[in-house]
């Protein structure tokens, strides 16, 4: 069955691409013509971002078969790089309690590095008594200092601060940042969980993802938690709507073509996004494309599909697992980053696993598993899928719900076509899984 | 000192909810275990399972209410719980034959079923929301107390105060119960021992004759009812949420983890160490610190981690045991 749905893959293979790429934009400019531009390159942009993360996801699990189901930690993690590294520092915060956190910090690293050197070193019963005296000594002198700090960041201007602030660097410096935070929470991950039982590593993925979320909820001293951290500016070269419509130049540009300026605003704002992330992705493409050809890529390749005989060629299995674990995270955290500068905003409690780790996976399926070109069209057309199922639930369910008297159950099922999204979820994954299971664009 | 209000404060704030909260894990362990024992992949659908089998029972509780059916002081979920076991345990059967049944005849790694289950979960996922919502939902009746404040302090003349929530002792007769029969059930009956039998050595269970195809439905006849059982226990002691069910896939992996997966011993044991890790350290041991050590007033709650972290502390035991013991507290297996 394998060797004749390759066949089939490489007689369609040259055109098939192209084929899938150009319905993919035709769905798009179909939304443009019926539902505005606006709403269209809103579509394309979230879609390009969730096809970043599929990128990284399809590292994890097309080139090495791992598992990562705490994408959303990671997504989480790096939009936090943008709070951190581009919005202006809260005057007077971090005298008040920065030196606190950063002492804080400096006593847990050291306690948790003083008792893994004293588990190496020492032997017997010693051991276990002096590593948990370490560890709740160092427990409680860090509360000591944080708890105190922490109060102290979250007293100045709690209405419109209450937080660190950030560096005040430009945006475009925090991407680079948001991968390098989510590289740094997957190597200890990774660390501690692979080489073990290959599922071990998709729970502790998803108790990463939960806990990195809890984190972002509750610090405000960080993030200002559930209270929002509004107004994060823009990358670089892309304007704002109201700078444009105050510009003559632009006006008058957009009256000689015909366009309501205000509209022309918004859609230059959505283009010079676009153009930014188009940018990434070919970047993106180009080194994955580029790893996968060399030998480091047939390694990895190798790695995958027979992973003794790898090890028996001498591979560090477990080593070459951490690095590309590691190198996909980065990406995931790259896209978190950008979707916070999109956004302008940094909501923690949006953050939710459905939307985040697990439809990324389905991306990443649907695309096929290993195919990079694939994770693209995978990430925008599950996108695309994910937002109109929002927007055809329910005027399905109106039809479907016709016959019935009006009443609470007609009611009931009007309410439920809101849910409709997950099911259409579940039968691609499974319909894509059992019939396709190399995706929509088959790895060559 | 006051070494009795202290042991009563304790009592009532760790143990009391920790036990109660343990005995949920562990059901729900206990199904997660089975699955990965015979079937050979963690079920990530484990969570949705649990919300749906409860969204049933509270359709059906709602039906009794409807008709005027009650079950006197008990909460009518409970008579509601055995055509919720059925209705789930017949769509997890139903799921097998469609979704798992082609992956094992493929011989799929275990990662690609972990992958299907998702497919599972988000099914399942869709079917709880169309059946009952995502709104928080209080479905327990009955007698809301065994004991309350005011009896306690009639009862002994203490200050501080002890409640014993009626669901709480619910919920741990019940799992007795239904470990009880498990392990009967594995221990003793052609079927339970040719389940075991299959889980040990499957090709040897293969070449004696067992029927893979009865173990499978009988194993997913249990996780159903298993599922179905600690998702209503959990929802009559809090209440119920789908979302929240899902969160608690971590806690059920981890207590089967800590446990030894496909350990059903350890299942338990690892859902009671989760819950009375959780419980005691997001706890405010304030009250118990002032009655143990006099003339002294802590400042703040004595609260080792805030109950917003409740999660970090089952993943924190998580890692722990992977760094230290894999194979869990008792020997799971390894694959």
């Amino acid at each position: 069955m394998s060797t004749a749905r390759q066949a089939d893959a490489a007689a369609g293979g040259r055109l098939r691409a192209p084929l899938f790429f150009a319905l993919m934009a035709g769905l798009i400019v179909l939304e443009g013509m019926t539902s505005g531009w606006n709403s269209a390159l809103g579509i394309l942009n979230m879609g390009l971002l969730s096809a970043i993360m599929a990128l990284g996801v399809n590292m994890q699990w097309g080139y090495a078969g791992l598992f990562n189901a705490g994408a959303m930690g990671f997504v989480a993690l790096g939009g936090l790089a943008p709070v951190l590294i581009s919005m202006p520092p809260t005057p007077g915060a971090f005298k008040a309690g920065g030196f606190g956190i950063l002492a804080a910090f400096a006593v847990a690293a050291i306690a948790v590095i003083g008792a893994v050197w004293l588990y190496r070193t020492l032997r017997g019963k010693l051991r276990g008594l002096a590593v948990a005296a370490v560890l709740i000594v160092g427990f409680f002198t860090f509360r000591w200092l944080f708890d105190p700090a922490v109060d102290a960041i979250e007293a100045i201007n709690p209405s419109a601060a209450g937080n660190l602030g950030g560096l005040g660097l430009p945006t475009l410096v925090s991407w680079p940042v948001g991968a390098l935070l989510a590289a740094g929470a997957a190597w200890l991950v990774g660390k501690i969980a692979l080489g073990l039982r290959s599922d071990y590593l998709a729970i502790a993925t998803l108790g990463i993802a939960e806990i990195v979320v809890a984190v972002l909820k509750n610090e405000q001293w960080l993030d200002r938690g559930v209270l929002n951290v509004n107004g994060i500016p823009r990358p670089w070269p892309v304007p704002y709507e109201i700078d444009l419509q105050n510009s003559h130049a632009f006006v008058t540009k957009m009256q000689a073509w015909g366009i309501d300026p205000t509209l022309g605003s918004t859609i230059t704002v959505k283009l010079a996004f676009l153009l930014l992330f188009v940018i990434v992705i070919f970047a993106l493409i180009w080194l994955t494309e580029m790893s996968l050809r060399s030998p480091w890529g047939r390694m990895m390749r190798a790695i995958r599909d027979n992973e003794v005989s790898a090890a028996a060629m001498g591979k560090n299995v477990t080593r070459r697992h951490l690095q590309i674990f590691v190198l996909g995270s980065a990406v995931i955290g790259l896209a978190g980053a950008m979707m916070i500068s999109l956004d302008g905003q940094m909501t923690p409690s949006s953050y939710n696993p459905l939307r985040y780790t697990f439809i990324v996976l389905v991306m990443v399926i649907v695309g096929g598993s290993g195919s990079n070109w694939g994770s693209i069209l995978g990430g925008v057309l599950i996108w695309y899928v994910w937002v109109k199922a929002g927007d055809w639930g329910p005027d399905m369910m109106a039809i479907l719900a016709s016959p019935f008297p009006a009443g609470p159950f007609k009611e009931h099922m009007i309410d439920s076509a809101a849910h409709m999204r997950m099911l259409v979820m579940g039968i691609i994954l499974l319909g894509v899984l059992r019939f396709s299971p190399r995706g929509l664009l088959p790895e060559k | 000192m006051d070494f009795l209000n202290a042991l009563v404060a304790i009592t009532n704030y760790v143990i009391i909810p920790a036990t109660a909260y343990g005995a949920q894990l562990a059901l729900g362990a206990l199904g997660v275990t089975l699955v990965y024992s015979i079937l050979r992949f963690s079920n990530f659908a484990h969570g949705d399972t649990m919300a749906f089998g409860t969204g049933v029972v509270i359709l059906i509780t709602w039906g009794f209410q409807a008709m005027g059916i009650s079950f006197g002081p008990l909460p009518t979920a409970l008579l509601a719980l055995p055509f919720g076991i059925v209705i789930t345990s017949a769509l997890m059967l139903g799921t097998d034959k469609v979704v798992y049944q082609y992956y094992r005849k493929v011989k799929a790694a275990p990662v690609v079923m972990v992958m299907v289950s998702v497919g599972v979960m988000f099914i399942m996922n869709a079917l709880t929301r169309f059946l009952i919502g995502v709104d928080q939902i209080n479905f327990a009746d009955g007698a809301r107390f065994v004991i309350n404040a005011r009896q306690w302090r009639e009862m002994t003349g203490m200050s501080e105060p002890l409640t014993l929530r009626s669901t709480q002792v619910i919920t741990v007769v019940t799992a007795i119960l239904v470990v009880w029969a498990l392990f009967w059930f594995l221990g003793r009956t052609r079927t339970g021992k040719s389940m075991r039998a299959f889980s040990d050595n499957e090709d040897l269970a293969l070449l004696s004759g067992i029927d893979p195809n009865r173990v499978v439905a009988v194993t997913w006849i249990i996780t159903g009812a298993l599922a179905t059982i600690a998702g209503t226990l959990y929802g009559l002691d809090k209440s119920f949420k789908a979302f929240t069910y899902f969160q608690l896939l971590l806690p059920i992996f981890a207590s089967a983890i800590v446990g030894g997966i496909g350990n059903p011993v350890g299942a338990i044991a690892g859902g009671f160490v989760i819950s009375f890790s959780e419980v005691g350290l997001t706890y405010a041991w304030k009250k118990v610190v002032t009655y143990l050590i006099p003339n002294w007033e802590p400042d703040g709650l004595v609260q080792l981690l805030s109950t917003d972290y409740k999660y970090a502390v089952s993943f924190t035991i998580l890692i722990l045991v992977l760094i230290f013991k894999p194979t869990g507290l008792f020997k799971g297996k390894i694959v």
